[in-house]
Formats: structure tokens, C-alpha cells, sequence
């Protein structure tokens, strides 16, 4: 195992690569949601995801990857003096089957046994803190697993109270879920939380196939050579996020923008305020990714499908799928400018 | 050695033993490609019933394994912690503290896994063994531990299938490289081929030992494969509609295996072609378009019989007709001279040949009307939780007040690894020693999923145009359909149009009686609300799928829509528009079946039109009987087979 596809030799998939940089930029826009088809390279991309952004400071020894510049984590045992370290995003896969306890944590058995110490073990959660939590097959997760995770993912903290613990600790992570429609529904509830959501297809044009699957066979042959042919590719890409992170707070977001994702939003009649609000937000990261000062129509414009597709109620009397839908109105909304 | 020189070309008068030996031969080049790179193959499924032709092949699949491979039978029912790992409780309560087991699946590493009864597989397990597959790792997260176990092995799943919905997950299947039909392999075929006088013949044509195979395991990491055969491998699978892009690559895996096999330091041509027989030919999903220059040979073949669609079943059990062999292009005595072709057209050709006849069938069909009909629902039993009933699917801590259903041997799995802590702690109580010590943290209560019902939807045009034809006619057919429904004890439904509105004469129920009653008294005349009809089943669909039902609509009408949504009478136009309309807006309810029973006296355009809108398998029965029509229901509809998991 070891090497992960570089993110940046994967093939086409625009969209969902643009919604992981995003997500990448700015994590309060939510989670991503990757569906498509069979074998398309949908956890390729997010097991590629560690490789690709930047390595983040951590405390030494902590296993609740706390930052060296925020507070200590109470039963966080660290050494007074820790050191910081620099490691690579933690990217967490959710094995389908995982259990509760090893998902939110539980009572250390070793220690309570060995030495009748009542000590937390932190579990899938912790480990994903300040970063990436990966659920593929989302919708065969289990569904109390489910309510869980978005529980966490919404308040940035997990809550523990079992087996006579009582344990909060921050679990800050980007969730990332991927599935094929066709072998279950997701609920509305679930669908709602996650900011973007992008469709993943096979490629149309066989350029494009023959290419994908040249670098799939070339990694599989000689995956050192593989990733060092791709190094300045990945390497430029990283520099745009890190920069990106840093314009963030300074790009504007004028009125105008404002009140065409409104309108867009009203036009949809998506439910409550989050279309609008993550439009912006995903608007806002993907003008700081392209360098831009404030966000215009062309920063809307290309994410509003990703944002509002999953958020639309469904029409019995329209035969034309969501994202269809969502053009329409961008069409018909930005074609008024 | 493994050829990919085609070997059919029958002797007169023997074809057909001569096929059904091209695809045993075709079924033992798989077995002996997947015997030198099981772990990047990744194995292979097998539709056969359980008999002795499975049996074969696995014999023969297994002889060419070098000694000492892992191979284990794994139930497809097994459960988590026997398949990943987890808490070891006998160990556990023996040692007193926990004690990991290793999975089924990390024990396999380097060898085969064998899943019988593939088809009874849950989606739960099949994704789980799918991400092992992909990974190359068993990671554990379960009962306090965390392990990681590297494991790489050649998955056989043996599918035993019978009907169409009834199969292996595709998932699943998706990551592995072959994909074997045996189903229809006659026994008697096998013993003429194995013992008759063609076993020698045939242990020429194939003999690959043990030995091969460890020599081609040693050369395959030096084998190479060109552009060339990258591009030809993955044009062919763009060609036949093969999803997804991991078939290719298995298809190139295929091809260094095959040229391994045969010794060869390069992927040749031959090696390519086989490899595109082998790997994309079952998974294709439409044919080819015919290249211009053999058209005069393969545009009958492809254009003609499209007429029946569901009568056809039962013509294809039997004896393949030979004539419904693909035409094969190019004859292998062609190739070789033929420089100018291009390889992929090469491969495409030989990929093309070597579809498997039924499937071939079915994507001729696939070109006419059933295209889009009910294809690819999903698992069509939806299921839901609950605690109380259903099957059983896990556990989760609990208390078991609530009336849940405690589950003793998780609860003691959960206690075990305490045991020692607390004999300690507590007071020693003489009459306790030896006892177990149960918390109530410790209870675990079964989950329970429950399988949704099949609700079939009858929608009857009781209108004067329909009454005049037909209307006693789909009484009985609805009737005849009731008892088999009660049998099975799926739930009916019916809802009638006439005049100016639809009635719903039934709602779901299983009393036959009830069901009846409501027929009997069913009047007929009046105009054809057609549009209010599709809207009324709609709705009930919808609420019977959000319960987890599957939903079968099945239309009995002649579809001459005179009446509009808003219940007036004479706009035919707009009647018409608006039934349309209501058909399109049917087919977005997920996961529905629908079946179109024409029942006008001759075939009907516009009945045609609105069974496609709704995603509908049409019918037409002009001269048809209660009981033909119910044949034909449930021939065609598949009316409320079980869902299969």
C-alpha cells in the first residue's frame, strides 16, 4: 500500500476536485458528498487528499492532534514541554462495520484491566480532529452511526458519556462521504448537512478513458516513479490552497453577490438559509483559490449546482433531474446581469 | 499454452459441443490467468447452480495453485467479526483480558476466498469485502480494537443465481476481473468433454500445471505492456459500453498474465485479444456499432428480433440456436497478415465474439422497447430498522426494559473482558464465586431489520371505451393475480378510473376477500380520466415507498385518455398531454416496477408512448384471456418477486 494516486494526476472530475479544494480551503462550508458511479475514482481522490495539502502543526503525542497554538485538551496526555511536530492532514477512513465505541471512544481496556485506571480511548473521531473523516459507501453506513456523525460534525465536538466516562473533546473535521446511488438512498436530513455534493461519472470521451486508465497502470507498475513525476504538480497545487487560506478573510463579498445566491436560492425554493450561506462561503473560497479580491458572478456561478443540488425538494411533476434543474435557474438568474 | 487463437471452428455437424467446449475452455483460461496474479485480478464470479460443472472448475481452478495457498470457504452470511476480526470471547474469558481475532479475510492473504451462495450476500458485506479488496487492508475498528491486517487475495464468488434480479453484487463484481457463466453448462456436456474421447483433445488445447504458473508468477513483474495494448483494451471497453473505469486495467493485468503464461517478456496481440474475451466481454452493455466494412455481416444480426420481449424467456432455457452466434469477423488465419488493422479493432472484434450468447440476447433486446424499463432499481427490497422485528442484524447496547430483544451472547461478549476487574472489586460473596458478573452497561439488544413488503398497485381503466373491450378480462386477471399475491403473502392495492375521477377501490391490504368484494362491484362506463388514474397510483406509490415497500404498478388500460386532470370531458389533446404527463412524473419514484397492459383490441402508439414515459414495461394483449394475461403479468413485471439480497 503505502503511496496514495496523486491527487493532482487524476484524470478530469473537475467538479469534485474543485469541492475538495474547497472544503480544503475553508472547512465551515460544510462536508462533501461524491456520487457516481462505479470505479471512478472517488476514493482515490479523498485517500489522495493527505498527500496533497499542506502538513499541519501538532503537539507531540497528542492524540487529539491539538494544535500547538490553541489551549491544552483536558485528558489530552501530553508532556508538559511537548514538542511540535509537523504531519501530514490526518485523512480518516470510516471502515464500514466500524463499531460505536471505536468510532466516538471508550474506555481504555488494557489500562482498566492491567491497572483498574478508568482512561479514555479515543477513538475514530479524535484522530480525525483537524481533519478529514472519509465514509465511503455513505449510505450503507449504519444509521445510529449516522445521527451520530453528524452530530459531531455539526457541533465540532464529541461528547462521550459511557461506561462511567464523561469526556468532551474537539473532533474539528471536514466530513467526506461517497456512493453510488443506485445501492441505497440517503436520507434528506443527511443529504442537507453535507455543504457540496458533486456527481462523479464515467468519462464520455476515450481520450480521456485512455488516459486515466494509462496512469492507473503506470502507478500500479512503479508507484515511487509515479508520485515523483507528479511532485510539481501537487507541489503548485498546494501552494494555491496555502495561499488561498491566506486571502480568505480579505476577499469581499459585495452585495450584489448577496442577492443573486438569494434570489438563486428563492428561485429553487431550497428550505431554510444554508443554500445561501454555503453558496457564499464555497463562492468565497473558490475566489481566493483563483486569486481574485471579491466575489463575482463567475465564483457563483460554476458552484451552484455542487451547493444547491442536494438541497432542492423534490418535484413530482418535473421529470428533469436536480442538477438540470439547478441550471435552469442559473441560466435564466445570471443571464438577467 | 493458453491461445487466443479462436478454436471454433467447428467440425461439421459437432458445433455445439464444439461452443460449450470453447467456453469451458474459455472458463479454464480464467482459472489458470487468475492462478498467476490472484491478487491483482482479484478474483472472479462464478453463475452456476451447485453441481458438478462448478465443481469442475474449481478443481481445476485450485490444482493449478502452487502448494500451500490459503484457500477458505467463507458463508456469505458470516459476520463481521469473523470476517474483519474482533474480540476472540472464548480466549477473552479464558485469559481475562481481550484477546483480537484475526478475520477470515486477513487469514486469506496470498490466497482464495470462496463465498458460496454469493447471491445471498447483504450489500453490508459486499461493500465491506469490496474496500478490503480495494485497500489491500483489513482495518478493524470494532469491540475496543484497532488492528490492521495487509491482506491481498483472490475472491471467488460462487453465484448461484437463477433469476435475472437474483445475482452477486455488482459492486462486487465491478473489482473482480472474470466473470464466469456456467449456468446453462450442460452436466451431460461436461462428462462427453472430461471423460469422452475429446479429453485428450482437450487436455491439449489446455495444459497449463502448476508449474506454469509458479514460473509466470516469477516473470510477471518483467512483462510489459505497450500504448498500444492500453489503448486497444480500453477502446474496446468504451466500445461495449463496459462502466467504470477498473475494467481495463484488470483487462491489462489479464493481458501480462496471459503473456506471462505463455512466456513472453511483451504483451503480444494474441495475449490482448484473449484478455479482452476474458475480462470485458461479460461485461458488456451494448454492442458495438458494426464498422463499415464487415456491416454487410453483422447489421442483420444485430437489427432483427426485436419483437418479443417476454415471451422469449422460455425459448432461451433451452438449446442455444446457433445462428444467434456473433458473427466473427475476422478468422484468426486473417490477422496475422492483416497489418493494417488497427489492434483495437482487433480486440474489439474478438471482445465482441465472445460475448456470452444470453447476455448477447439481452443487448440485442436492450435496443428496443424494454430499454430503460425497470433496469437497474437498486436492491429492490428496501428495508428499514426497527427493534423488534425483522431479521436480525446487530446489536447495539440497550436497555433491554424498552421491550427490545436482548442478545445474550453479545451482552456476554461485552462482559467478558471485565470479568477479572470485577471479581475483584466486588465483596466476596460465597454463594457468588464462579458466577459471571453482568452489568448493565453490558446488555446488548438486537437490531432487527425489517424486510419491506411488495405491494402490488393495480390501476384499472373501468371506462365505457375500456369496459366494452376488456374490462371483465382484467377482473379476472387482477383476481387470478390476487390469489397469487395472497399466497406469496404480498399486499394488493386497487384503484379505479372512470367519469371524472379516480376511486382508490382498496387500499393496501392482504384480504383477498376485501379485494375481491371491491371488484365485483366495480362498474364500468363513462370517460377516461386517464391523467387522474396515473396522479391516484402515484400518490399511493409514494407512500408506500417511503414505508419501504416495493411498489409494482401494473396498468390495465387502453390508454385513450378523454378526460383532463381538472375531470373535463372532450379535450382529447389536452387529456392526452396531461396523462403524459403524469406517466413522466410516475417514473420518478425511485426503485418503482411498472408494467403497461395495453388491453385495446390492437396494439396502441399511444399507449406505447405513455408506457415509456413512465418507465413501464409495455404490454399489448389484444386476444388475451384472464389467465394469459396473468401469465403474462408475471412473466414480464416480475409482480412482487421477492426482492432479492
Amino acid at each position: 500500500m503505502g503511496q496514495p494516486f496523486p491527487f493532482s494526476a487524476i484524470v478530469g472530475q473537475e467538479e469534485m476536485k474543485r469541492a475538495m479544494i474547497i472544503a480544503a480551503i475553508d472547512p465551515s462550508v460544510g462536508g462533501v458528498l461524491i456520487l457516481g458511479d462505479r470505479g471512478t475514482g472517488k476514493s482515490t481522490a479523498v485517500r489522495s487528499l493527505a498527500a496533497l495539502l499542506p502538513k499541519i502543526p501538532v503537539v507531540a503525542g497528542s492524540r487529539y492532534n491539538a494544535s500547538p497554538d490553541a489551549p491544552p485538551i483536558p485528558g489530552d496526555e501530553v508532556a508538559a514541554k511537548a514538542k511540535t511536530i509537523m504531519v501530514a492532514v490526518p485523512v480518516v477512513d470510516l471502515p464500514l462495520g466500524a463499531t460505536e465505541d471505536r468510532v466516538v471512544g471508550a474506555l481504555d481496556l488494557e489500562r482498566a484491566l492491567a491497572r483498574g485506571e478508568k482512561a479514555f480511548e479515543p477513538g475514530l473521531l479524535a484522530r480525525a480532529n483537524r481533519g478529514f473523516l472519509y465514509i465511503d459507501e455513505v449510505n450503507l453506513l449504519e444509521d445510529h452511526l449516522v445521527d451520530l456523525l453528524i452530530d459531531v460534525a455539526a457541533s465540532g465536538e464529541n461528547v462521550v458519556e459511557r461506561e462511567g466516562l464523561s469526556i468532551r473533546h474537539p473532533a474539528r473535521f471536514v466530513l467526506i462521504g461517497s456512493g453510488n446511488p443506485e445501492e441505497g438512498e440517503l436520507r434528506p436530513q443527511l443529504l442537507d448537512r453535507f455543504g457540496l455534493s458533486v456527481e462523479v461519472r464515467t468519462p464520455t470521451i476515450l481520450d480521456e478513458r485512455i488516459e486515466v486508465v494509462k496512469r492507473r497502470d503506470q502507478f500500479e507498475n512503479d508507484s515511487l516513479a509515479f508520485t515523483a513525476k507528479w511532485k510539481s504538480a501537487q507541489d503548485k497545487t498546494r501552494r494555491h490552497i496555502v495561499a488561498a487560506r491566506e486571502r480568505l478573510s480579505k476577499v469581499q463579498v459585495p452585495d450584489a453577490a448577496l442577492r443573486r445566491a438569494a434570489t438563486l436560492c428563492m428561485k429553487l425554493g431550497t428550505d431554510g438559509l444554508r443554500g445561501e450561506l454555503t453558496l457564499i462561503r464555497a463562492a468565497r473560497a473558490f475566489a481566493a483559490y483563483n486569486g481574485a479580491d471579491s466575489v463575482g458572478d463567475e465564483h457563483l456561478q460554476p458552484l451552484a449546482a455542487s451547493v444547491l443540488r442536494h438541497r432542492l425538494r423534490r418535484d413530482p411533476l418535473d421529470e428533469s433531474g436536480s442538477t438540470a434543474r439547478v441550471q435552469r435557474a442559473v441560466d435564466e438568474i445570471f443571464a438577467i446581469a | 499454452m493458453v491461445a487466443a487463437g479462436d478454436k471454433q471452428e467447428a467440425p461439421d455437424g459437432t458445433q455445439k459441443v464444439a461452443s460449450w467446449g470453447a467456453v469451458w475452455q474459455l472458463a479454464l483460461t480464467a482459472a489458470a490467468v487468475l492462478a498467476v496474479d490472484p491478487t491483482r485480478l482479484s478474483g472472479a464470479v462464478i453463475r452456476s447452480r451447485a453441481g458438478p460443472v462448478r465443481d469442475a472448475w474449481l478443481r481445476e481452478f485450485l490444482a493449478m495453485l502452487p502448494s500451500g495457498a490459503v484457500v477458505k470457504r467463507v458463508p456469505s452470511n458470516i459476520a463481521d467479526g469473523r470476517l474483519l476480526g474482533g474480540l476472540d470471547l472464548a480466549l477473552t474469558l479464558a485469559s481475562g483480558r481481550p484477546v483480537a481475532e484475526r478475520g477470515v479475510l486477513a487469514d486469506c492473504d496470498g490466497g482464495v476466498a470462496i463465498f458460496p451462495m454469493a447471491e445471498r450476500m447483504s450489500s453490508y458485506t459486499a461493500a465491506k469485502l469490496a474496500s478490503v479488496i480495494d485497500s489491500g487492508v483489513v482495518v478493524v475498528e470494532r469491540d475496543g480494537f484497532q488492528l490492521r491486517h495487509e491482506t491481498a487475495f483472490a475472491a471467488v464468488l460462487l453465484d448461484e443465481g437463477i433469476e435475472d434480479d437474483e445475482s452477486a453484487s455488482v459492486a462486487l463484481a465491478d473489482r473482480l476481473a472474470f466473470q464466469i457463466d456456467l449456468s446453462d453448462f450442460p452436466d451431460r456436456m461436461l462428462r462427453e468433454e472430461l471423460e469422452g474421447g475429446n479429453a485428450a483433445e482437450m487436455a491439449e488445447a489446455f495444459a497449463v500445471s502448476v508449474d506454469d504458473v509458479i514460473a509466470a508468477r516469477a516473470a510477471i513483474r518483467e512483462v510489459t505492456a505497450s500504448d498500444k495494448v492500453i489503448e486497444a483494451l480500453t477502446a474496446t471497453a468504451y466500445a461495449l459500453g463496459v462502466d467504470g473505469m477498473r475494467a481495463p486495467n484488470l483487462a491489462i493485468n489479464a493481458a501480462r498474465a496471459i503473456a506471462a503464461l505463455n512466456g513472453r517478456r511483451e504483451v503480444s496481440d494474441d495475449d490482448v485479444q484473449l484478455a479482452g474475451r476474458l475480462v470485458l466481454a461479460p461485461r458488456a452493455t451494448r454492442l458495438p456499432q458494426p464498422p463499415p466494412e464487415d456491416s454487410a455481416e453483422s447489421e442483420p444480426q444485430s437489427e432483427e428480433e426485436p419483437e418479443q420481449a417476454p415471451s422469449e424467456d422460455n425459448s432461451r432455457d433451452q438449446e442455444p440456436p446457433e445462428n444467434e452466434k456473433p458473427p466473427e469477423p475476422l478468422e484468426p488465419d486473417e490477422d496475422k497478415t492483416n497489418v493494417d488493422q488497427p489492434l483495437e479493432d482487433v480486440v474489439l472484434a474478438a471482445t465482441a465474439a465472445a460475448i456470452p450468447e444470453k447476455l448477447l440476447l439481452k443487448l440485442m433486446m436492450q435496443g428496443n422497447a424494454l430499454r430503460g424499463a425497470s433496469k437497474s432499481s437498486g436492491p429492490s427490497g428496501q428495508t428499514r430498522n426497527s427493534s423488534k422485528r425483522g431479521r436480525a442484524v446487530g446489536s447495539v447496547r440497550g436497555d433491554i426494559r424498552s421491550g427490545a430483544r436482548m442478545n445474550v451472547l453479545a451482552t456476554l461478549r461485552a462482559a467478558a473482558p471485565w470479568q477479572r476487574l470485577r471479581a475483584q472489586s466486588t465483596v466476596v460473596d460465597p454463594d457468588r464465586v464462579g458466577r459471571l458478573h453482568i452489568r448493565k452497561e453490558d446488555f446488548r439488544v438486537n437490531r432487527y431489520q425489517e424486510r419491506g413488503e411488495t405491494t402490488t398497485l393495480f390501476v384499472v381503466d373501468a371506462s365505457g371505451s375500456a369496459a366494452l373491450n376488456r374490462l371483465a378480462e382484467a377482473k379476472g386477471a387482477v383476481e387470478l393475480l390476487l390469489a397469487d399475491c395472497y399466497i406469496r403473502r404480498d399486499r394488493v392495492s386497487v384503484i379505479a378510473f372512470r367519469g371524472r375521477a379516480a376511486e382508490v377501490l382498496l387500499p393496501a391490504t392482504r384480504s383477498l376477500v376485501r379485494a375481491k368484494r371491491s371488484l365485483a362491484g366495480l362498474p364500468g362506463g363513462g370517460g377516461t380520466p386517464l391523467a387522474n388514474g396515473i396522479d391516484a397510483a402515484r400518490e399511493m406509490a409514494e407512500g408506500l415507498t417511503r414505508r419501504g415497500d416495493t411498489v409494482v404498478v401494473v396498468m390495465l388500460t387502453d390508454g385513450k385518455a378523454n378526460v383532463t386532470r381538472n375531470g373535463v370531458g372532450g379535450n382529447r389533446p389536452l387529456a392526452e398531454a396531461d396523462a403524459l404527463a403524469a406517466a413522466r412524473s410516475l417514473r420518478q419514484i425511485n426503485g418503482l416496477r411498472a408494467l403497461f397492459v395495453d388491453t385495446s383490441p390492437s396494439a396502441n402508439p399511444r399507449a406505447e408512448a405513455l408506457a415509456n414515459a413512465m418507465g413501464a414495461t409495455y404490454l399489448p394483449l389484444p386476444h388475451a384471456g384472464a389467465r394469459t394475461l396473468m401469465n403474462a403479468v408475471q412473466v414480464a413485471g416480475s409482480v412482487g418477486k421477492a426482492p432479492a439480497r
